[in-house]
């Protein structure tokens, strides 16, 4: 699958681009706040009908201006091709469009044009709390398990049941088992279901991501990700008998699968203490290209890949490497952006791929 | 903020927007209505809700809502007593009713557990249903509580007070409905019809 062209009308600092788009890789080039990464956003709202970046809809409409436009065509296996458009008048809800059919749910349409993209924000992976981590594995695997989504949901639902319930024995002072336990039977059921999928996951994803990582760093570091669980090795049911005091101290449920965490190490040591910057900037990118291969793996086509000013803090073997990766055979079409134009050239004259440079300025595209 | 030329007028179109679903212009369009209409007419609708209100009743063995302390259905000789529906509220009953299918009684729960909005085991009829099946003669309870989390637990709740006694326990099938092509199904549903298969031969009518 692979995005033939482009036309964008006022998103963001645009006011109007025609593109048409490389099979392989696009670049774009610029300085600072010209316009390049609203480009990958554009390509990102087509997939999952919202910014990366402004949750806010309304923001993403050019200054004074009343609506934006982004059409994309997309080619899936040779023959067949795909229309999407997404329009948002200030103010109003905004229209997503397969083939001009309007989507009445939105979630209809995520994953049916998956894409992958790559950002300095990815840091916030090592740098925040567990619930980001937890929130990546979920998104993930809930795009191909809509069973976990739903399980997901309704263990959350029936957690915020029990701490509503322990708060209210706690501001009352009783107590009652018979109304707790029954919370803790779906917590049981849901958890551990949710606690093996996860598990499940972890260890098949880790592989591909090692094997990412080592060629990025040239095999020269050992990383690793392990799931960290209260559930490994105790049944949820015993442990929330065990917890009980402690639970009704604090008023809410202090055991659960929503205190899973995920360690990432390198050489045996915490990335986000030990890591340096590059380090952990090519932890991230390997996470994110196994997650590329784990989607593939699954959909059965590539999804569509976006670089985001990747090449900033990394040393010149590991961004000749990356690039190399991703111009093989096993991805597809591929979007980058960087501010110079000689690194660039440099890159590609080496490499023998095609590809298309469009340089960007003030929200222009050439 | 309105200005309503007559307090009169206004504390109408208070009331009326307190009920669910109405705004304040609906309130204003209803209140005028009222107001182009006979009194007599008026007088007959305020009368007729007024006597509800008043004059209700629930039914002592099911909670039904009902105009006598046995509902109809309660007091229904050819009724199999001994099957007993759970339902949350008399919507449910209704819909029940209209599948012409069923022929036990039912027992109205009025709600179901949820420590979000304050509800608790206690805060619904769940005493009553357990009394009832210590004194009767009770065979079969039915769950057929909503498909959340919430009727979930409270299914849960009920198997776990009743399950000492001598009765069978059964819960309305959840599965693909009828006239529907399996590929629109959603995939949480059409996951439980698979694992909650049954033999052919259960499912010919009988």
């Amino acid at each position: 699958m692979y995005l033939k062209r482009l036309t964008l009308n006022n998103f963001k600092n645009c006011t109007e681009a025609d593109l048409s788009f490389s099979e392989k890789i696009n670049c774009f080039i610029g300085n600072n706040g010209t316009g390049k990464t609203n480009i990958l956003d554009a390509i990102y709202y087509l997939s999952f009908c919202k910014s990366y970046f402004n949750q806010i809809d309304n923001q993403n409409i050019k200054h004074e201006t009343s609506f934006f436009a982004i059409h994309g065509y997309y080619v899936k296996n040779s023959k067949q091709q795909d229309t999407i458009s997404c329009t948002l008048q200030r103010n109003q809800k905004k229209q997503f469009r397969l083939h001009k059919k309007l989507y009445h749910r939105l979630a209809d349409h995520i994953g049916l044009f998956p894409l992958v993209m790559v950002s300095p924000y990815d840091r916030d992976l090592i740098n925040e709390g567990s619930e980001l981590r937890r929130k990546y594995i979920d998104s993930v695997i809930s795009q191909f398990d809509k069973v976990y989504l739903d399980d997901l949901i309704n263990y959350n639902k029936a957690l915020s049941h029990r701490n509503a319930l322990l708060k209210y024995f706690a501001v009352n002072r009783t107590f009652d088992k018979a109304s707790l336990e029954i919370w803790d039977e779906q917590l049981v059921n849901l958890g551990q279901g949710i606690f093996e999928k996860r598990h499940k996951f972890i260890k098949s994803f880790t592989p591909i991501f090692q094997e990412y990582f080592n060629f990025i760093s040239d095999g020269k570091e050992q990383v690793a990700i392990k799931y960290e669980s209260q559930l490994k090795g105790n049944d949820l049911k015993s442990l929330l008998a065990q917890a009980i005091g402690k639970d009704r101290m604090f008023g809410h449920t202090t055991v659960g699968i929503h205190k899973d965490d995920l360690l990432f190490s390198i050489g045996g040591y915490p990335l986000k203490k030990f890591g340096s910057q590059g380090q952990q900037k090519s932890f991230v990118i390997s996470v994110k290209l196994a997650q590329f291969e784990y989607t593939k793996n699954i959909k059965g086509f590539k999804p569509v890949l976006l670089f985001d000013d990747i090449f900033d803090k990394l040393d010149e073997i590991r961004v000749k490497q990356i690039v190399k990766l991703v111009s093989e055979n096993s991805f597809g079409q591929v979007f980058i952006t960087d501010t110079q134009k000689e690194r660039i050239d440099k890159i590609f004259l080496s490499l023998n791929i095609d590809h298309k440079i469009f340089s960007v300025d003030d929200g222009e595209v050439k | 903020m309105n200005s309503y030329s007559s307090k009169l007028l206004e504390n109408a179109v208070n009331e009326l927007a307190k009920l669910p679903g109405i705004g304040r212009k609906t309130a204003l369009r209803l209140a005028l209505h009222l107001l182009k209409e006979d009194i007599e007419q008026v007088e007959a609708f305020s009368r007729a809700i007024t006597k509800m209100r008043n004059e209700v009743r629930f039914c002592q063995e099911c909670h039904n809502i009902s105009d006598l302390d046995i509902c109809e259905i309660c007091s229904n000789l050819k009724r199999k007593k001994s099957i007993i529906c759970v339902v949350e509220d008399i919507r449910d009953v209704m819909a029940i009713e209209n599948t012409g299918q069923y022929h036990g009684v039912y027992h109205i729960l009025g709600g179901v557990i949820s420590p979000m909005d304050g509800i608790g085991p206690a805060d619904i009829n769940i005493i009553t249903l357990e009394n009832k099946v210590a004194k009767q003669e009770v065979e079969e309870i039915i769950l057929a509580l909503p498909t959340t989390i919430e009727g979930d637990t409270t299914n849960f709740y009920l198997f776990k007070k009743l399950k000492n006694y001598n009765i069978n326990i059964s819960i309305i099938a959840r599965g693909v409905a009828i006239g529907d092509e399996l590929e629109y199904t959603d995939e949480i549903t059409l996951g439980r019809s698979i694992l909650n298969r049954m033999p052919y031969e259960h499912s010919l009518k009988k």
